[in-house]
C-alpha cells in the first residue's frame, strides 16, 4: 500500500540547522548549568595507584570541613554502593568480577573512586577530600596484556583467578586448507593503540527528588536516556517508573557517553539518601581517566593468497583490553569488529579468535566506530602489505578480491548478507577526484631523485556494520538489550506536529533531519514540526543513539509513523469531505478529492477536527497521533573510498597531510550538509589515531596523557580541509535507502594514513609504522630498516 | 573575599568573590552567564573564550579580580539578543557547529581574529584558532565559517544581518 504522496520534499536538502540558534547564542542548557536549590556537590576522591590495597580508609575529616553535609567511603555508603553494569556477556563462561561504584578493599586502577565527599559548594568538596584519611598498599601493576596471560602475573582480580575475561572463537569455513592451497601468507601484528573518545563537554550529572511524588530527575551529559534509566533502576533498586532521565543539551559523545557510570549510580543514590540535589561534574583530568577508553588491540593478523593475488582466506588473533572492569558493552566492542575483518573481500575462510584481558588500567568500551576501527585498520594494512608481497598495484589487489556491485545481495565468509554497494562506482569517483595517477606520477619521480621528502599514497576501502540492530541478532549474540527504535508521531489542534523520538542526539542535528522526513511525509514546513528528544519523562521509548543507528533505525520509525498518521487522518478527512477514503490523496500536506481539487482538507484541520471531535466517523477516537516501533530487518552496509596523500621527511620523520579526499556510500541522504560534516568530523578522528592520539601508561599503570596538555586532540593548524565526495546506492533493507554516516570517517581514515606513511617509505625497507605516527616514531622507523640506529 | 566590579555582555555586576576564582567560575556560578563553558582544566581547549576589553581570553586562565574595572563580552552578548553577529551566521550558514559545545570559544576568537584580521587566509585562520579545540566537526567547516564571515564582514553590517 502506498500510504503517502511523497510531495514537495524536503529530504535530500542541505537544510541549515534548527539546532544551531541556541548554540550559538549562549542559550544553551548544559548539565552543567543547572543549579537547583539545595544543591550539594560530589567530590571524588580517586586511586593515585593502578593496583593496590586499601589498607586505612577514614572519611571523618572531612565532615569537620566548613560546608560539607557528608563523607561516604565504600563501608560508609553499604547497600548504596551500587555495581556498575555490563550488558553483553559475550560467552558462557566469561568471567564478570563486580565492580562496585566505590572500590571496596582494593584498587584496581588509577582514577578508581575511593571515597565521596558532598558539600555546598564544589570548591568545599574539593577542599575536604584533603581531610580523608587514606592509606595503601601498593600491589604490582598489570599493564601489558601478554604478560597478564602468563603465569605468574599478577591478578587484577583474585577472586576469578586469571586475567582473561573471555575467549571468543568464530571459525568460519577451514582456513588451515586455504593456508595450504596458498603461494603467499603475509602475516603481521598491528597495535591499535588505547584512546581516549574525549568529547568537549565533560560528563555532568545533577539527580533531583521532585518533592510532588516519589520521582526523581536524573539529567546527564549521557547518549543514553533510556538505557540508563533501565539501568539506573536495575542499580538502585529505584522503581523504574519513579526515574526520570533527561539528556539536555549534550556535548558529543562519539562512545564515550554510552555508559552507565559510577558516578550517574552515585549522584543518583545520594540524592535519594540525602532528599535533596546531587550535583558532580567532572575535570578534564578525571575525565582522561575516568571516562571509559577505547580501542587498546593487540592484533595478529595473517592473510593467504594466491600469488596472482586471489585472496583465499584470513585469520586475526586478537587481545583485547578490557582494562580493570567490565562497563556496559566492554566485553563486546571486539565482536563488533569480528563480523567485520573480511571487510569488502571474497575469500573461502576466515578464523577468529579473541581473548578479552584485565589489566590495571582505566576500562575500555565503545569509541566511534567500536570494534570496527580496529578490523577495518588491521584488513586494510595487511591487503597493502599482501600487495607489496606480490608486486601488485594495491588498488589492483583490492579490484581483484572486493564484492563486485552485480554479486549483491552478498552473503560474507563471516555470516553477514551485505544488501547493496558499489565499490567500484565509488573507488571510480574517488580516484578522479584525487588525481591517482598524477600522484603516483610525482612519487615515483620524487623516489628516483631521491627526495629527502617522500610521497606516500594511502588507500582504504572500507565497509562497516552499521544501524544498530536486529534484536534477534543481538540476542544471539548474548547482547541483553535489542535494538529497535520507537516515534510517535502527533498533529496537534493549531497545525503544529510534534515527532517523538526514542533517539538521543548529541551534537548530530537530529531535530533537523527528523523534520525533514516528517515534512516529506506530511507536507508540514519542517519550522512547524518539533522533535521531541533525550528525556523519558516526554520520549518514553527509545534506544538512544550510538552505533551510526539513529538514522538507519530512527528513520525508519519516523517514516513508518508518519505514514500511519497520514492514514487516520485520511479517514478523518474522507468523513469531512463526504467521500470514500479511497476517493483521497494526499498531496503537500492536503486531502483532495481525486479529480475535484476545489474539494480538499489540510492536515492542520483534520488535526482539529480530531481535537473537537464534534464530527469524527463512527469508531474513530478523538485526537490524532500515530506511533511505530521498528526492529530493523538487517545490518545496514555503508562504504566508501578513502585515499590520502602524505609527505614525508625521511630526514625528520615528520608527516604532512597534504590531500584527503573521500567518497563516502551511506545510502539515501536525508540532510547532505549534515552528512559531509559528520564525514569531516569522523576522518579527523580516524586521523588523529593514525598521527596524533595514544593514552599512554608507565608501567606502574600511571596514565601519562592525564591531561589536554598531554593528550594530543588535533587542533585546526593540524588538519587540511577534506575533500568529500558521495556515491548513492540505498540500502535495501531500510525503508528510506539510508545506511548510517556517523562513525564511516573514522572507520576509514586511519589504514588511509598509516598505508600512505608506509608507501612513502616502502622502498627504505619500512614495512610497518606503529600509531601515533609521531616524527619520532617514523624516524625510528625508517633508521630500523636502514639497520641504524633503534 | 575581594570586592570587584565587572561589567558583562553590558551589565555591571559587583560582588565578593574568592580571590581563587577563576573568571570562567564567576560569570558562570556568580552572575549566571552559563552561556561560556568550562572544557578543561589545563587552558588547551578554549572552550570558555571570552572578550576581556576587546581581546580574545580564555576566561580560565584568567581570575576574576583580574577582571575588576573590565567589560567582559561572552557568546551571550555579541548580538542583541537574538540578533546575529556575522560570525554567528557564517557559522550557521557554514555548519561550523556540531555539537556546539566549543561553539562559545570558537565564536569569540574568531571575532577576535578577525579584528585583527579581517581577510585571513585558510592557513592564518587555521593558525589563528589553534588554541581552540573541536572534537566534531574536524575543523573543516569551522575555517569555512571564519572565511565566510570574513566575506560578510566587509559587505558591511547589512549582508550579515539575518
Amino acid at each position: 500500500m502506498t500510504a503517502a504522496v511523497e510531495t514537495d520534499t524536503a529530504i535530500g536538502k542541505p537544510i541549515r540547522r534548527k539546532e544551531d540558534a541556541h548554540l550559538l547564542h549562549g542559550q544553551t542548557n548544559w548539565t552543567d548549568n543547572i543549579q537547583l536549590p539545595g544543591t550539594v556537590h560530589m567530590a571524588i576522591l580517586r586511586s593515585p595507584m593502578a593496583h593496590a590495597k586499601i589498607t586505612k580508609l577514614d572519611v571523618s575529616g572531612a565532615l569537620k570541613q566548613p560546608g560539607v553535609v557528608a563523607a561516604y567511603g565504600a563501608k560508609e555508603l553499604g547497600d548504596l554502593n551500587g555495581g556498575v553494569p555490563c550488558v553483553w556477556p559475550v560467552t558462557d563462561d566469561i568471567k564478570m568480577p563486580a565492580f562496585p561504584a566505590l572500590a571496596i578493599d582494593k584498587v584496581r586502577q588509577v582514577g578508581d573512586c575511593v571515597a565521596v565527599v558532598l558539600a555546598t559548594s564544589v570548591a568545599a568538596a574539593v577542599d575536604a577530600l584533603d581531610s580523608i584519611v587514606v592509606s595503601y598498599e601498593q600491589l604490582p601493576a598489570v599493564t601489558d596484556m601478554e604478560a597478564a596471560l602468563g603465569s605468574g602475573s599478577a591478578l587484577v582480580h583474585d577472586e576469578i583467578e586469571t586475567n582473561a575475561c573471555y575467549v571468543y572463537k568464530m571459525p568460519c569455513g577451514d582456513y588451515e586448507a586455504s593456508r595450504a592451497k596458498a603461494d603467499v601468507v603475509v602475516a603481521r601484528r598491528f597495535i591499535n593503540q588505547r584512546l581516549i573518545p574525549t568529547f568537549m563537554e565533560p560528563r555532568s550529572v545533577v539527580a533531583a527528588p521532585m518533592g510532588m511524588s516519589d520521582e526523581i530527575t536524573i539529567w546527564s551529559a549521557t547518549q543514553i536516556p533510556h538505557v540508563l534509566r533501565v539501568l539506573l533502576a536495575l542499580v538502585t533498586g529505584i522503581p523504574e517508573n519513579n526515574l526520570r532521565v533527561v539528556a539536555p543539551d549534550v556535548g558529543g559523545g562519539f562512545g564515550g557517553k554510552l555508559q552507565c557510570y559510577r558516578e550517574e549510580i552515585l549522584v543518583t543514590n545520594l540524592a535519594k539518601k540525602l532528599g535533596r540535589p546531587v550535583k558532580w561534574t567532572e575535570t578534564r583530568s578525571e575525565n582522561l581517566v575516568a571516562t571509559h577508553h577505547g580501542r587498546d588491540q593487540i592484533q595478529d593478523i595473517e592473510i593467504a593468497a594466491t600469488k596472482d593475488g586471489k585472496i583465499l582466506g584470513l585469520k586475526v588473533t586478537l587481545l583485547a583490553n578490557m582494562g580493570a572492569y567490565l562497563q556496559i558493552i566492554t566485553p563486546g566492542v571486539p565482536l563488533l569488529g569480528m563480523f567485520m575483518y573480511p571487510a569488502i573481500y571474497k575469500m573461502d575462510s576466515y578464523d577468529f579468535t579473541c581473548t578479552g584481558v584485565f589489566t590495571n588500567k582505566t576500562p575500555t568500551d565503545a569509541y566511534r566506530g567500536a570494534g570496527r576501527p580496529e578490523s577495518t585498520y588491521a584488513i586494510e594494512r595487511i591487503v597493502d602489505e599482501l600487495a607489496a608481497e606480490i608486486g601488485m598495484e594495491p588498488m589492483e589487489l583490492r579490484k581483484k578480491n572486493w564484492i563486485k556491485h552485480e554479486e549483491f545481495p552478498f552473503t560474507t565468509v563471516a555470516g553477514l548478507t551485505y544488501d547493496t554497494g558499489n565499490y567500484e562506482a565509488a573507488t571510480e569517483k574517488a580516484l578522479a577526484m584525487f588525481d591517482y595517477d598524477g600522484l603516483r606520477a610525482e612519487q615515483a619521480q620524487r623516489r628516483a631523485s631521491g627526495d629527502p621528502v617522500q610521497l606516500g599514497i594511502g588507500i582504504s576501502t572500507f565497509t562497516e556494520m552499521c544501524g544498530l540492530a536486529p534484536s534477534r541478532t543481538l540476542g544471539a549474540l548474548k547482547y541483553v538489550a535489542g535494538g529497535w527504535e520507537h516515534c510517535t508521531v502527533r498533529a496537534l489542534p493549531t497545525g503544529k506536529i510534534e515527532v517523538v523520538t526514542g533517539t538521543s542526539p548529541h551534537g548530530q542535528g537530529h531535530e533537523t533531519a527528523w523534520s525533514q522526513i516528517a515534512s516529506s511525509i506530511l507536507g508540514v514546513p519542517v519550522e512547524d514540526i518539533e522533535v521531541i528528544h533525550s528525556d523519558t519523562g516526554r520520549a518514553p521509548y527509545g534506544m538512544d543513539t550510538y552505533g551510526s543507528r539513529s538514522l538507519a533505525v530512527g528513520g525508519q520509525a519516523i517514516k513508518a509513523a508518519s505514514e500511519r498518521l497520514v492514514e487516520k487522518a485520511r479517514v478523518i478527512a474522507a468523513h469531512q469531505l463526504e467521500c470514500s477514503a479511497s476517493d483521497l490523496e494526499f498531496v503537500n500536506g492536503s486531502f483532495q478529492v481525486k479529480g475535484d481539487p476545489s474539494k480538499s482538507q489540510a492536515l492542520g484541520a483534520v488535526a482539529f477536527e480530531a481535537f473537537t471531535a464534534h464530527n469524527l466517523p463512527p469508531g474513530v477516537e478523538p485526537t490524532l497521533q500515530a506511533e511505530a516501533t521498528i526492529d530493523p530487518e538487517d545490518f545496514s552496509y555503508p562504504h566508501g573510498t578513502h585515499l590520502a596523500a602524505l609527505e614525508v621527511d625521511t630526514e625528520t620523520g615528520q608527516v604532512k597531510l597534504r590531500k584527503y579526499v573521500c567518497v563516502d556510500d551511506v545510502g539515501m541522504q536525508v540532510n547532505p550538509m549534515i552528512v559531509e560534516g559528520q564525514v569531516h568530523g569522523g576522518v579527523a578522528q580516524g586521523i588523529a589515531q593514525a598521527l596524533f592520539e595514544g593514552a599512554e601508561y608507565d608501567d606502574d599503570g600511571n596514565l601519562l596523557t592525564a591531561s589536554l596538555a598531554d593528550y594530543l586532540i588535533p587542533s585546526a593548524a593540524d588538519l587540511p580541509s577534506f575533500e568529500t565526495g558521495s556515491t548513492v546506492t540505498p540500502s535495501t533493507t531500510h525503508p528510506l535507502g539510508t545506511k548510517g554516516v556517523g562513525e564511516a570517517g573514522t572507520i576509514a581514515s586511519t589504514p588511509a594514513i598509516i598505508n600512505g606513511i608506509v608507501d612513502a617509505l616502502r622502498h627504505l625497507g619500512v614495512t610497518d609504522v606503529a600509531m601515533p605516527a609521531a616524527p619520532q616514531t617514523v624516524w625510528r622507523a625508517i633508521q630500523t630498516a636502514k639497520g641504524g640506529a633503534k | 573575599m575581594a570586592h570587584i566590579s565587572v561589567k558583562v555582555d553590558g551589565t555591571s555586576y559587583q560582588g565578593e568573590v574568592e580571590p581563587r576564582k577563576l573568571l570562567v567560575h564567576w560569570l558562570r556560578e556568580d552572575i549566571g552567564r552559563v552561556g561560556t563553558v568550562v572544557g578543561c582544566d589545563t587552558s588547551n581547549c578554549g572552550a570558555c573564550t571570552v572578550l576581556l576589553n576587546g581581546r580574545s581570553v580564555k576566561s580560565c586562565s584568567v581570575l576574576a579580580v583580574q577582571a575588576d574595572g573590565c567589560e567582559v563580552t561572552t557568546i551571550q552578548g555579541l548580538a542583541d539578543g537574538n540578533d546575529w553577529h556575522p560570525v554567528q551566521t557564517a557559522f550557521k550558514e557554514c555548519h561550523g557547529l556540531q555539537c556546539g559545545y566549543c561553539t562559545p570559544g570558537m565564536v569569540m576568537a574568531a571575532v577576535d581574529l578577525l579584528s585583527e584580521n579581517p581577510t585571513p587566509s585558510e592557513s592564518e585562520i587555521r593558525e589563528g584558532l589553534e588554541g581552540n579545540l573541536c572534537r566534531c566537526t574536524g575543523y573543516h567547516n569551522i575555517v569555512k565559517s571564519v572565511s565566510y564571515a570574513a566575506d560578510l564582514m566587509s559587505a558591511g553590517p547589512a549582508k550579515g544581518a539575518k
